[in-house]
């Protein structure tokens, strides 16, 4: 038993610690990938892909400002205004946790409070490219550590299961939306392999979700845009992957099921989908489309939040 | 000042108080750059662990230290004995003066307190009048504030009995001074503090309505993570290993409260609220509350819910209350009170007020209802002008004023800027009472007036806090 509001509180803390996460590693493939001279001379603009990830480009246009490099990275670490930003997801993320300390290990609690009192020093940084990298490595240690502590040290009880939900419907979310993004260079076997801004754009992905080393152990050969839909949508080893994401959530909401004595909509639904991505091959997916099949997905992870939400009273 | 201050380590001048003599000694031995080192260290540890505070009013400073002295300071066992006693007899008369406030009102008759001092008072809960308190202690935890002018005499100074706060500072405090000083901790002989919590969570357990299971469910009440306390309230439901909630997690069902779990309504049978009367039930109080919970004073009449402090206890927080106490603890516990009231003018009174006025630049001057060091005057560290605005206050509406003579508040050795001098201290125990008796855990919060010569030890007005031991003798 514990508080619906402690619940609420434990998964969006872990959703907006993974999102500032997501929302670094986006930025930081968008700068390897426009700091490349034969691309940056064709018509692409990395930044606003980067915006299109994180879904904020629309609302970034809405302010009237150009998606330039410093433009974007400001609107995306550090513009309160955005509530997707990597300072509006830690803030957030702390004042969960801060709701919610008793049921956080002290570990967890100074990761999260740490992170919140350091980010003053990354945001007077400045815009050079060393500094950028500096806080990006920085984003992904904290998530590191509020990730890690949690799992060394913390209860295997609702507290743990709902954070870790709340962390996997988050992660699949963004893998989603980073591959939805370049969907039109995500192409099927036997199509016409491009050119170099598209090995570029693969790799970017790849990247975004650190899986490069990943996807040359899995394949063992050269980056093929079926194979990356592959890595990132249907392979269970894969960590960051739509189909390990589900597992995961499926495991945990049995978990809460058991422990609760009681099956629900929730543990239903995630199960569907689990089973749709185990059920499926590479090739379904491009006869779908992937661009369908990535929308049809997002629509139900987002569905799931709101179903767990109901059935856990966490609203 | 004028007179000089008592201080707790060298007395009047010169001498060298046993209690103070390991202390001392150490203190002699330890340079002040690895002081200064330790206070750094304190702070970060602080700021880490979120032990921050909030000033009302001030947004740029959301969340702020309370600064921690690092020397502690020093009671001996025998000056505590006499606190517990006094301290036990003075709680004991102040739940029993809220019961009988609320109920047959005994000492109203036998006129030791004016009516008019109730009934028209803004603590006072016309609502509690022939309510049954759930567990009948209205006053489980208070806080009462002592000063100290010399070797002998301690004062009670303030009466908190409606949500006395600052104990995660005593508990806090103290782990600091583990981690700081363990060498210092492992040879001196300090009564240990960290069994407050179990203390606590015992008499909460005591109290719990008949209704109630074998196993009550207790849940600490607060306004919100915004609130200035919130840190205390996150610590203590985090140390009792119960819910910490808010309004919005409760509910009342046919008199019952219950809270919104993930599996549902789980009943709650004893609330540790740190919200005061007027925002618990928009019900019954302030219609405009958004943090409290409706119909949890019906649920509260109904004897299904306690509320720890009761509802109404307030009015024994009252500044002109207080100038009645020594006669209040006489008339319900039949002996001479043990621990001094600071003497106190009632301005309500005539000729008490004609002295005040007389005598503003060398008095302090508190509101009645007043607390955290707001709306008072001290005389003697004020401009002529002050002085003058208050004067028309107390013409004005005279029975909202209390006076009391400028007390030279004990000075302990304090780390400031550097270097080790005196600065002026009081001391909060917390005094629980279940249906057991009274406990008082050894020591307290000491608090600091960090600014040489002030008396003001608010945090709220830039105090700090400092360990408080007792040492075996």
């Amino acid at each position: 038993m514990m508080l619906a509001s402690t619940a609420n509180d434990l998964f969006w803390m872990a959703r907006y610690v993974e999102r500032a996460e997501s929302i670094a590693r986006t930025l930081s493939a968008a700068g390897r990938i426009s700091a490349i001279p034969q691309v940056s001379g064709e018509e692409t603009n990395e930044w606003s892909s980067a915006l299109a990830a994180a879904a904020q480009l629309n609302a970034f246009m809405e302010t009237g400002r150009e998606p330039t490099e410093k433009e974007v990275f400001d609107y995306l670490a550090f513009d309160e205004s955005n509530p997707s930003s990597i300072k509006s997801c830690l803030t957030q993320a702390r004042h969960n946790a801060r709701s919610v300390r008793p049921a956080l290990t002290t570990e967890t609690w100074e990761a999260i409070n740490t992170a919140y009192l350091d980010f003053r020093k990354y945001e007077k940084a400045g815009h050079s490219l060393r500094a950028h990298q500096e806080f990006l490595r920085w984003v992904l240690d904290v998530s590191l550590r509020v990730s890690g502590t949690a799992f060394r040290n913390m209860l295997r009880d609702e507290r743990y299961w709902f954070s870790r939900l709340g962390f996997y419907i988050e992660r699949a979310d963004n893998t989603a939306r980073i591959m939805d993004v370049k969907y039109h260079v995500l192409l099927p076997e036997h199509s016409e392999v491009g050119g170099s801004l598209d090995y570029y754009q693969w790799s970017s992905i790849l990247r975004s979700v650190s899986a490069l080393t990943a996807y040359h152990w899995v394949y063992r050969q050269a980056l093929k845009p079926w194979l990356i839909a592959d890595l990132l949508i249907l392979r269970e080893e894969m960590p960051r992957s739509l189909a390990s994401c589900y597992q995961n959530i499926t495991t945990f909401l049995d978990e809460m099921a058991r422990a609760y004595g009681k099956q629900g909509p929730a543990q239903r639904a995630a199960r569907t989908t689990h089973s749709r991505l185990r059920n499926t091959r590479t090739e379904d997916v491009f006869q779908k489309g992937l661009h369908e099949f990535l929308t049809e997905f997002l629509a139900d992870n987002n569905k799931l939040g709101a179903v767990i939400a109901e059935q856990y009273n966490l609203a | 000042m004028g007179k000089a201050a008592f201080d707790e380590m060298n007395g009047f001048g010169g001498e060298h108080r046993a209690a103070y003599r390991q202390l001392q000694a150490w203190l002699e031995d330890t340079p002040v750059e690895l002081l200064e080192q330790r206070r750094l260290e304190a702070e970060a540890l602080f700021r880490r662990f979120g032990i921050t505070f909030a000033v009302y009013g001030q947004k740029d400073a959301e969340e702020r230290l309370i600064p921690f002295d690092l020397i502690p300071r020093v009671l001996t066992a025998s000056e505590w004995k006499i606190l517990e006693d006094g301290l036990t007899q003075r709680v004991q008369a102040i739940n029993a003066l809220i019961i009988d406030l609320y109920g047959k009102g005994e000492i109203l008759k036998a006129g030791i307190v004016p009516e008019e001092l109730i009934f028209a008072n803004e603590a006072f809960r016309p609502e509690m009048i022939g309510v049954e308190v759930p567990g009948g202690v209205p006053v489980p935890i208070a806080g009462i504030d002592i000063v100290r002018v010399d070797a002998e005499k301690f004062y009670v100074l303030e009466d908190n009995a409606r949500t006395p706060s600052g104990v995660s500072y005593m508990l806090d405090n103290r782990e600091a001074t583990h981690l700081l000083f363990p060498d210092l901790m492992a040879r001196s002989k300090v009564r240990p503090v960290e069994r407050y919590p179990d203390e606590l969570l015992a008499v909460l357990e005591s109290l719990a309505p008949r209704s109630a299971s074998s196993e009550p469910t207790i849940a600490v009440l607060t306004p919100g993570s915004y609130n200035s306390a919130f840190y205390e309230h996150s610590f203590l439901a985090d140390k009792l290993g119960v819910e910490l909630v808010e309004g919005r997690d409760l509910f009342v069902r046919d008199d019952v409260v219950y809270m919104r779990t993930t599996q549902g309504p789980k009943r709650v049978d004893v609330i540790y609220r740190r919200v005061d009367d007027d925002f618990l039930d928009p019900l019954a109080f302030r219609p405009d509350s958004m943090l409290g919970v409706p119909g949890l004073f019906s649920s509260y009449r109904a004897g299904n819910v306690t509320l720890a402090n009761a509802v109404g206890t307030g009015i024994a927080d009252d500044k002109a209350i207080y100038s009645y106490m020594p006669e209040i603890v006489k008339f319900y516990t039949g002996e001479e009170p043990m621990l001094h009231n600071v003497p106190t003018y009632r301005c309500r009174e005539e000729e008490a007020l004609k002295y005040v006025l007389d005598h503003l630049p060398e008095l302090v001057v508190k509101e009645v209802h007043g607390s955290g060091g707001y709306g008072m005057l001290v005389g003697p560290a004020s401009t002529k002008k002050q002085i003058a605005e208050f004067e028309k206050k107390l013409k004005s509406d005279p029975d909202n004023f209390i006076a009391q003579p400028t007390l030279a508040l004990s000075t302990c050795p304090a780390f400031v800027d550097g270097e080790i001098a005196p600065r002026h201290v009081d001391l909060r125990p917390f005094v629980l009472t279940g249906s057991k008796g009274t406990r008082i855990v050894p020591g307290g919060l000491t608090r600091v007036a960090m600014k040489a010569g002030s008396l003001v030890v608010n945090s709220s007005q830039g105090g700090g806090t400092k360990d408080t031991w007792v040492v075996e003798d």
